[in-house]
């Protein structure tokens, strides 16, 4: 198979055209042509395609250099709330719903007791930490870091065991189911009475031991 | 031999040779043998595999001659025969290894899992001893996932950006990807890299006290310009990181840091991010600790406080001696370690060595590297290879000829801010041994006077 030659005259020409577009001859398709023709396609040498990033659907902008390329579309309110699921201590982000200690106790010895014990104290070999125990040895020789000895808020536990935990099943936790088990960890941690209901309201003003335990990174003032 | 399916007359030696080793590639994939426990992985160690590296040539020749008919290949490697004169019979074929090229069976470097009890929460280290320049090779950047290696469509990713934001926004790889782009090189470091030398000398090579940084160009977006893009509000001051993983990996990272130099990035050395580093996006925040960094990045909500995840507050914070603990301790002071000679080495005989190894800082550039050959009561100016970068490995070397005494090799880096590398014992004095996190201190290599090297507390 023969590949399709230009003319140097005509390539130069092609170039020229293409730099310096003349209203007269770039614009009026039709005028007869007085030069070799343009090149034609290049026959298919079965050089893979690259795939384009350039998308039919996106947004309108007003494009501009630094902002507003009106690339992306905006996120609808439905997208945002379906993966917008962490909690914060001022209690922002906790969903309706309630769960009590007995639940929890419940739900824990069947979903969680497997790696983190029947005393809440871990499981070494499945790399499940202890959650309870601690309380005044972190300035010891053996500091036991724990939900109850070292956590600061109470919506980091809801917010952690809502994301990932249980390792073997992240995410199949309903909101109920949460709060209960919540409820039940920080009952065992002797945080909470055994009587107590967690929801949106009452998680957030959950007193946490070390609430006051951390200080902002002095460096590099300090070593 | 066994039959070859390529029955051909056109097929030469060569050929032949490399559709056996395709078959007897498609063999050991479809029939795996228990990963066996090789001493020969080590690389670079006395005696072992790396050719010309000590004591090790001979040793492998002779292994290879050895080797049954489907040794198995390092990872990363295709075992082919070797040609007894490659000058007298044609190589093996182009684009045998299917267009993407694989590294040669003699080099067996590899990432080393430090033995966590769960597999899904653990961590690689990157082999520091052989790396050469300041580049890791993607297959050997450290790892740390907290919920395994999610195996991610990039058709199917998009990365939500909400909260105090005028314009929300949902952005595919595609999106992304049109967007102005910016590389930089850059390390990234685990903050607990070395945690397990805070009391005493524990592991023993370089891999293990220091594999937890590794150096690649990464290449994406700025982060500055996607949110310029959704308009950030008055008082935005932290932003959530959110991943795709089985952990949803959260981080709270500050909107000063999220405007100076973070990047969207979807590319690492040249091509796509791997899966393992966080395909198709993760966060890079130049000099930051690791965790940071956001894999597999789906979700950034700007908000006007941190969001207090559980990464912040229960881990990657540093205990303090008196039970209080630092939080957002977030850059990463500077460092250096020496890679060569390192533990568990061997130096044959006295002599001439290149001492060389890799300074970093998360506050700047490099400026000065020095190293004491004698245990530091004096330092020497160690030469620094370009390209000296910003927030990146930097490679110093220094020539010195050993006496065949016992000694102790130190290196200690002094960045750009001024700030010099701390001593153990300064660290020590200031955190206590039990911040688990952000040690920086000098590392030091003890040479017995049989050349074996290992490592000390000195
Ligand atoms: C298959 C084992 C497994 C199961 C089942 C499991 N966990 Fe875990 N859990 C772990 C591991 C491993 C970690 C540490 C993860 C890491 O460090 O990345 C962990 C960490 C945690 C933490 C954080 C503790 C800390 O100090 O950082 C909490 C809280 C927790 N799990 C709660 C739960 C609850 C509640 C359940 C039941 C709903 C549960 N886990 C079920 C293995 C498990």
């Amino acid at each position: 198979m023969s590949t399709p030659r230009q003319s140097p005259l005509g390539s130069a020409l092609a170039l020229a055209m293409a730099l310096f577009p003349l209203a007269g001859l770039a614009q009026d398709a039709a005028a007869p042509r007085s030069v070799a023709p343009l090149p034609a396609e290049l026959p298919d040498s079965g050089e893979p395609t690259p795939p384009s990033p350039v998308v039919a659907d996106e947004a309108a902008g007003t494009p501009g250099l630094d902002a507003d390329f009106g690339i992306g579309r905006p996120a609808t309110a439905e997208e945002i709330a379906a993966i917008d699921i962490d909690a914060t201590p001022d209690g922002q982000g906790l969903p309706d719903g309630r769960g009590s200690y007995a639940e929890g106790k419940a739900l824990y010895d069947e979903r969680c007791v497997a790696c983190h014990g029947e005393n809440l104290k871990g499981i070494p070999e499945t790399g499940g930490p202890a959650l309870i125990g601690g309380r005044d040895t972190l300035a010891g020789d053996k500091p036991l870091k724990t939900v109850e000895s070292y956590l600061a808020h109470a919506s980091t536990l809801y917010d952690y065991i809502h994301r990932a935990m249980p390792m073997d099943a992240p995410g199949s936790l309903t909101p109920d189911q949460v709060y209960a088990i919540s409820a039940y960890i920080l009952g065992r941690a002797g945080i909470l009475d055994e009587t107590a209901v967690l929801d949106r309201e009452t998680l957030p003003q959950v007193r946490m031991p070390n609430a006051e335990g951390f200080t902002a990174d002095p460096r590099p003032e300090r070593l | 031999m066994p039959d070859l399916p390529f029955s051909s007359e056109r097929y030469g030696p060569a050929e032949r040779r490399m559709a056996q080793a395709l078959v007897a590639l498609e063999n050991r994939i479809l029939h795996p043998r228990p990963t066996e426990d090789c001493a020969c992985r080590q690389g670079m160690f006395p005696g072992l595999s790396r050719r010309g590296m000590l004591l090790g040539g001979a040793l492998l020749g002779g292994a290879l001659v050895a080797r049954p008919a489907r040794a198995e290949a390092p990872p990363g490697a295709i075992e082919y025969p070797v040609q007894p004169d490659p000058t007298r019979e044609q190589g093996r074929m182009i684009l045998d290894d299917g267009g993407y090229g694989s590294r040669s069976q003699f080099e067996n470097e590899i990432r080393w899992r430090y033995p966590t009890a769960s597999l899904d929460s653990s961590w690689s280290m990157t082999p520091l001893a052989s790396g050469q320049g300041i580049i890791t090779p993607s297959g050997l950047h450290f790892e740390r996932h907290h919920g395994g290696i999610p195996n991610i469509d990039p058709q199917r990713h998009a990365l939500i950006l909400h909260g105090m934001v005028d314009k929300p926004l949902r952005l595919t790889m595609d999106d992304l990807k049109r967007m102005p782009s910016a590389s930089r090189i850059t390390f990234i470091e685990c903050s607990g890299n070395g945690l397990t030398e805070w009391e005493k000398p524990t592991l023993r090579t370089v891999q293990g006290t220091h594999g937890l940084t590794s150096t690649s160009e990464w290449t994406g977006v700025r982060l500055s310009t996607v949110l310029a893009e959704a308009g950030v509000q008055d008082g935005a001051a932290w932003i959530l990181a959110e991943g795709a993983d089985a952990a949803v990996m959260t981080r709270s990272i500050p909107i000063d840091k999220a405007m100076d130099d973070a990047i969207l990035a979807y590319a690492q050395n040249g091509e796509a991010l791997r899966p393992e580093q966080g395909y198709p996006l993760r966060l890079l925040l130049p000099g930051y600790e690791g965790n940071t960094q956001i894999k597999w990045l789906r979700r950034l909500e700007v908000g006007d406080k941190p969001f207090m995840t559980r990464e912040e507050t229960l881990k990657y914070t540093d205990l303090l001696p008196d039970g209080t603990a630092r939080q957002f301790t977030l850059t990463m002071d500077a460092k250096s370690v020496i890679t060569f000679p390192s533990g568990a080495m061997q130096l044959p005989r006295p002599g001439f060595y290149e001492i060389t190894g890799l300074a970093w800082s998360g506050r700047g550039r490099i400026a000065e590297v020095e190293v004491s050959a004698d245990g530091g009561k004096t330092w020497a100016k160690a030469a620094l290879q370009e390209p000296v970068l910003d927030k990146c490995h930097t490679r110093f070397r220094l020539p010195w000829v050993w006496d065949g005494t016992e000694t102790v090799l130190q290196s200690r880096c002094t960045d750009e801010t001024g700030y010099r590398q701390p001593t153990l014992a300064e660290l020590v004095q200031a955190r206590g041994t039990r911040s688990v996190y952000h040690l920086n201190a000098i590392q030091s290599w003890r040479i017995a006077q049989n050349g074996e090297v290992s490592n000390v507390h000195a």
